[in-house]
């Protein structure tokens, strides 16, 4: 079996997120990660493969994104990824979730993977979709935020995080499945495999080379337009209530939040 | 000039900051306050390869650089001092000395064991007379007719040498007379494994600071080695351990630098939490001031500990700038804990806040691996005043 992994570089979680106020955009020129996420996602396939419940060939580390994104790569390889495919080209630029999303499956059309496996969400635009827009895209079924992946009889028996306890759901391969932060503890890369990292075949692609059809991607191909971003608003001083009297203030508490129609 | 890091060193330095936040943090104040040898921590930095970070692969070591090591210790220091002195001087100490003086036949035998971290190296140099001035060591080593060294002497302030997975010593000691040395005396390096009779290690100082890291005194009684533990050339000593010590300079310096990042990284978020008069305290010029003044300092500190690691890396003499580095960051490792302290006014004093474990852990850097003075002297020396 073959799993791909989808990962993405965002800005480390240590670098204060802000809005660049001359492009409206989050302003990503600072220090990158690969998204937390996906680390979750590759230590499941790592999990998978070392196992042994299911014969794993490879794992490879699929990224869309800037020339930089190759780091993203390096690490995900360093992680354990067998090898890694960095699709890259100008006229992705701008692409919205579903034009990501169905780049992104062209290029897993060309690797044919029995599993695709991926964070739920990303640390910077926190969409939680990509997974099902490329499992669209794919034909194959879609199952997000899980939290525990059982091999049984040559099926996947998940655990997807539910707002009230897990749903315990049963799916054939080929699939695309999205990972939650409580499925694993990621492994830290080793020294020796961080120096391996290059030295792991790396695959860039253009969007010729995958087959992308230019129509459907980059801002153009887009169909969310996005408006002006602004930072939200600093938060006000609150109100504090002095604990004089413990009557009193559950009162003046319990006046305040209904004040508000929150109780 | 290039002042990027390289994509790999760039993915070590994360790499041991997130070891360092999410294995270290939460249990350094509890290491430190129960005095515990950090041994499951070493054990993970064994399996990621950073016991050994500059030695190479065939060895079991990590092939990284000194630069890659730098970074590591750096970061590690941030967080806590006791991890990053027992893998600095279990790397620039211990294990340096057998891999740039040890023969083939005992790099096989004992480099992959202390590059895994399987077993922790110790260099014993400092002797109750003999610090800085190491020439002066007592510690004999006759070569008697069996083919046997018998070391008698003791060692202080050993790092390493007592834990349960250390696995030897490499000391100088005296193994005969030198008419042309300056005090007359032929100094060589000899390995002493741990289990040696007559090799004995003394209890744990009360110290000041790095309480989980092991320091001992060692004493030595008619202690047996073989010949062959000799390492490099007799009579060699003297050269040997001061080649180790431009070395482990550097190591120390990035500790000075990651120990003054870390006073200040908990002072800047202490400064933005804590409020008085009405605003955060970092809003106070007189704190902003401090702040500032730390994090130029750093900078220029680490730039220095940087070029000191890339001078060796190209193959340069890099004794001067070690030895620059060393006196620059112990001062300001010492300096930054004293205002994180201070920042955090009285919670700075109560071990509950990491300022109050880095102060303590400050000052040796002024001191280990030579004194202030001793690296002035060799600055000086390089001038040629």
């Amino acid at each position: 079996m073959k799993i791909c992994v989808l990962v993405k570089q965002v800005p480390d979680a240590a670098v204060a997120k802000r809005i660049d106020p001359s492009t409206s955009r989050l302003d990503r020129s600072g220090e990158t990660n690969l998204n937390p996420f996906d680390t979750h996602a590759i230590e499941a396939a790592m999990q998978l493969k070392e196992g042994g419940a299911i014969a794993v060939e490879e794992v490879v580390a699929v990224t869309m994104g800037p020339e930089n994104a190759v780091r993203a790569l390096h690490k995900a390889v360093s992680l354990g990824a067998d090898r890694s495919v960095h699709l890259c080209d100008d006229g992705l630029v701008g692409s919205d979730v579903a034009a990501t999303g169905y780049a992104l499956a062209k290029v897993l059309e060309r690797e044919k993977p029995d599993l695709v496996l991926l964070g739920q969400q990303s640390d910077d635009g926190e969409c939680y979709t990509i997974g099902a827009v490329v499992a669209d895209h794919l034909q194959m079924p879609s199952l997000t935020q899980v939290i525990k992946i059982d091999v049984e009889d040559g099926n996947l028996r998940c655990e997807r995080q539910a707002e009230y306890g897990y749903d315990t759901v049963s799916v054939q391969i080929p699939a695309v499945i999205s990972v939650g932060d409580a499925i694993n503890e990621p492994r830290y890369p080793s020294l020796k495999a961080i120096m391996g990292a290059k030295k792991k075949p790396l695959d860039a692609l253009g969007s010729a080379d995958a087959g992308i059809d230019a129509a459907m991607v980059g801002a153009d191909g887009s169909r969310v337009s996005c408006g002006d971003f602004k930072s939200p608003p600093a938060k006000g001083s609150g109100t504090i209530i002095e604990d004089e009297d413990t009557n009193e203030t559950v009162e003046k508490i319990v006046a305040w939040l209904d004040e508000r129609k929150l109780i | 000039m290039n002042f990027d890091l390289s994509d790999d060193h760039r993915l070590i330095q994360k790499t041991v900051r997130e070891f360092a936040l999410g294995e270290i943090s939460p249990i350094a104040e509890q290491l430190d306050r129960e005095k515990q040898f950090p041994y499951e921590i070493i054990a993970k930095l064994g399996e990621l390869g950073l016991m050994g970070i500059p030695f190479p692969a065939e060895y079991g070591g990590g092939g990284g650089d000194t630069l890659a090591y730098v970074l590591a210790v750096e970061e590690l220091t941030r967080i806590d001092s006791s991890v990053a002195i027992t893998l600095c001087a279990h790397t620039s100490l211990g294990t340096q000395p057998i891999y740039l003086f040890g023969n083939q036949e005992q790099k096989q035998r004992w480099l992959p064991d202390l590059c895994s971290g399987r077993k922790l190296g110790a260099f014993g140099l400092t002797e109750p007379e003999a610090g800085s001035d190491a020439g002066n060591v007592r510690t004999r080593a006759r070569l008697l007719d069996e083919g046997e060294w018998a070391i008698d002497g003791a060692k202080q302030f050993i790092t390493n040498a007592g834990t349960d997975i250390s696995g030897l010593v490499a000391i100088t000691a005296v193994t005969g007379e030198d008419p042309g040395a300056k005090n007359a005396k032929e100094i060589s390096n000899i390995v002493i494994e741990n289990g040696t009779p007559g090799y004995e290690q003394g209890e744990p100082y009360r110290k000041m600071g790095w309480h989980a890291s092991d320091t001992r005194p060692l004493t030595f009684t008619d202690c047996r080695v073989p010949q062959e533990n000799l390492l490099g050339q007799r009579g060699q000593g003297f050269k040997q351990f001061l080649q180790i010590l431009d070395i482990g300079r550097i190591g120390v310096a990035a500790m000075g630098v990651g120990l003054a990042q870390g006073a200040l990284d908990e002072a800047l978020s202490y400064a933005k939490e804590r409020k008085a008069f009405g605003k955060s305290i970092s809003k106070f010029q007189l704190i902003q001031a401090k702040l500032a003044d730390l994090s130029t300092e750093i900078e220029a500190a680490r730039l220095l500990t940087y070029k000191a690691a890339l001078l060796k890396d190209t193959g340069r003499s890099f004794t001067l700038t070690a030895a620059q580095a060393k006196l620059k960051t112990g001062r300001l490792a010492v300096r930054a804990a004293e205002e994180a302290v201070q920042i955090h006014g009285g919670y700075g004093y109560i071990e509950e806040y990491p300022v109050c474990r880095f102060y303590r852990d400050a000052k040796i850097l002024t001191i280990g691996e030579g004194t202030d003075e001793v690296q002035q002297m060799v600055i000086a020396q390089a001038l040629g005043a």
